[in-house]
């Protein structure tokens, strides 16, 4: 076979199919979807697809990725309306009949395109006393069984990609709760924190008086995101509710601590004294 | 001791930034493109079909118990029976004779409680009929419009949403009712003349399986049996249970959810339909 008749021609059965991609441009000042129309390659996922956009159409196109093999969490974005990462999502599980919609996360302030500024998960997390281990032993070692870290290992597997905060529709759709609501991959980390076989702190009161675990509604839509597929909801944001509850709600708990006289749990301003804000409040200038 | 008030009145630690501009189209504008209407649709109807019959099967106050062609067969809507209507076998537990309304009515509002304050059911409502969020990524209903009294959303943290909490103590009196359902199946087997077995038995004998494989996954459960504990090294047994039973069961509680609701309904219209005479209860030994 020659050269040239590896070209498609009008009418032949090779012919070149196209796609056209529906991108969303602009910035804080405004934006719009603009269509892209380009060959369609097999095996390639939207993330290729958005780069040859990139390289042959629109240079200045902001598009924020590191890995392409769905382990760096920074391609999160909307495809056809739905929270995925671009570069885990192939080209051949759309319908490329009709143009395929690659919006930047509706949750999280716009910077260009498709790139937004997802320091809301990083205040958050600064809100969230870090693990505060018991004493080492005597040998000077810390030791674990397996069976007591079985269940933090799933939440290790998160990436950060922040699909599962975009998802929530505690902040997506109410932006007041900002504030009052940690998100699922944050009430995941207080959830692992707690069930950590070294942590002495108790975070419980802490996960509903600041965390705002009470205004999740086990929806579960963070699950249905989650690339890294963690049970979000069902071994993390449940067993954390119903630790709140034992400390909030259970009154035979309650009494049970009482008459037992076991701890009290620990307040919520005693926790926050944990994180930067209370640590500045307390050292003196 | 336990307060009801979820509004944070401890200082936030870490100042989170609100109302910046976000990226992409208007929330209000729906880029899902697949049928993401079908499972609220189809979970909404099947909540629905289940209200009707149940208000149907409650209200009736009659032909709920099948003595009278010689079975011991008592529907799950008026067991345990309060009333003096299952005596043919001397199978007489209530004897309520002063109340006037239907006994389904006092018995419902257990499995009632349990079932509303169930955390898959409130999935499945929130989503369903109260469309917080009606499916992923697609607004709640009313938080797109500005003045729609809608527009807060304060989740489960205040009343009468906070009463959620109280599941595990519905979970209390599920286990007493997967007890007294159990004993009905046990008394399915006893006809006129000794031991026998009927279709009937069989029904019965599944609905009280399906009862314990919903109560024994419930997310409470779980937390109680030993997902609550930080350790599990110094707790076995309790380890053992949670990781091979409860959370085994735990992990297919929508469908033994959607298959015991089921089963109870049809158990109900089976014991009218034999107790009416509308059809024979074929016995097999
Ligand atoms: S389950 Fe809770 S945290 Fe997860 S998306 Fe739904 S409301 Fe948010
Ligand atoms: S929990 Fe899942 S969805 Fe959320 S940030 Fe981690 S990997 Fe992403
Ligand atoms: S580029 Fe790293 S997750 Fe997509
Ligand atoms: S979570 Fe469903 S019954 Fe408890």
């Amino acid at each position: 076979m020659s050269v040239e008749n590896t070209q498609p021609q009008v009418g032949d059965d090779t012919q070149q199919k196209q796609v056209t991609l529906k991108i969303w441009r602009g910035d804080a000042s405004g934006g719009k979807f603009v269509d892209y129309t380009l060959d369609y390659l097999d095996g390639e996922v939207v993330l290729d697809a958005v780069h040859r956009v990139q390289s042959e159409q629109a240079p200045d196109l902001g598009v924020r990725w590191n890995c392409k093999a769905g382990k760096c969490g920074s391609c999160s974005s909307e495809i056809n309306g739905k929270p995925s990462l671009m570069c885990m999502t192939r080209m051949s599980t759309l319908d490329l009949e009709e143009p395929i919609t690659v919006s930047p996360m509706r949750t999280f302030p716009i910077i260009k395109d498709l790139v937004t500024d997802v320091s809301f998960n990083f205040e958050v997390a600064k809100k969230i006393p870090a693990l505060q281990p018991k004493p080492r032993e005597k040998d000077g070692t810390y030791r674990m069984s397996q069976i007591d870290i079985d269940r933090g290992q799933e939440f290790r597997k998160c990436i950060e990609c922040f699909l599962c905060q975009n998802v929530c529709h505690v902040i997506r759709d109410h932006e007041e709760n900002k504030p009052n609501f940690a998100g699922p991959r944050f009430l995941m980390r207080i959830a692992e924190l707690e069930m950590h076989p070294l942590d002495t702190l108790d975070r419980r009161r802490y996960a509903f008086d600041v965390m705002g675990v009470g205004y999740c509604n086990i929806t579960k839509c963070c699950t249905e995101v989650c690339p890294e597929h963690i049970h979000i909801t069902d071994n993390a944001i449940i067993p954390l509710k119903e630790r709140v509850v034992d400390v909030r709600f259970d009154p035979v708990a309650w009494l049970g601590r009482t008459i037992l006289r076991r701890p009290k749990p620990t307040s919520s301003e005693e926790v926050i004294k944990l994180t930067p804000a209370g640590r500045s409040a307390n050292t003196p200038s | 001791m336990t307060t009801l008030n979820a509004e944070p009145d401890t200082p936030v630690p870490v100042g989170i930034e609100k109302n910046r501009v976000r990226g992409g189209p208007p929330r209000s504008e729906i880029l899902r493109r697949d049928k993401w209407w079908a499972q609220p649709l189809a979970i909404f109807s099947g909540l629905l079909a289940f209200i009707v019959y149940a208000t149907w099967a409650a209200l009736r106050n009659g032909h709920f118990y099948a003595g009278n062609v010689g079975r011991d067969y008592l529907s799950p809507f008026y067991s345990p029976c309060l009333t003096n209507s299952c005596t043919s076998n001397g199978y007489v537990w209530g004897g309520w004779t002063w109340w006037r309304l239907s006994p389904a009515i006092p018995i419902l509002i257990f499995p009632l409680s349990f079932r509303l304050s169930c955390y898959y059911y409130r999935k499945s409502y929130y989503r369903s009929f109260w469309l917080s969020p009606p499916s992923c990524a697609v607004p709640d209903a009313g938080s797109t419009k500005a003045k729609s009294p809608r527009n807060k959303y304060s989740g489960e943290t205040k009343f009468p949403l906070i009463f959620q909490n109280i599941h595990r103590y519905t979970w209390y009196f599920a286990v007493i009712f997967a007890g007294i359902l159990t004993f009905d199946a046990v008394a399915a087997f006893r006809f006129h003349n000794g031991i026998g077995m009927g279709l009937g038995t069989l029904i019965f004998v599944v609905n009280a399986l399906l009862i314990w494989a919903y109560t024994l996954g419930c997310h409470s459960c779980r937390h109680l049996c030993g997902g609550g504990l930080r350790t599990f090294s110094s707790a076995n047994s309790r380890h053992f249970i949670w990781k091979n039973f409860v959370s085994k069961l735990n992990e297919h509680h929508q469908l033994f959810a959607w298959l015991s609701l089921f089963w109870i309904a049809f158990a109900d219209f089976y014991t009218w339909l034999v107790a009416t005479g509308a059809i024979h209860d074929p016995r097999f030994f």
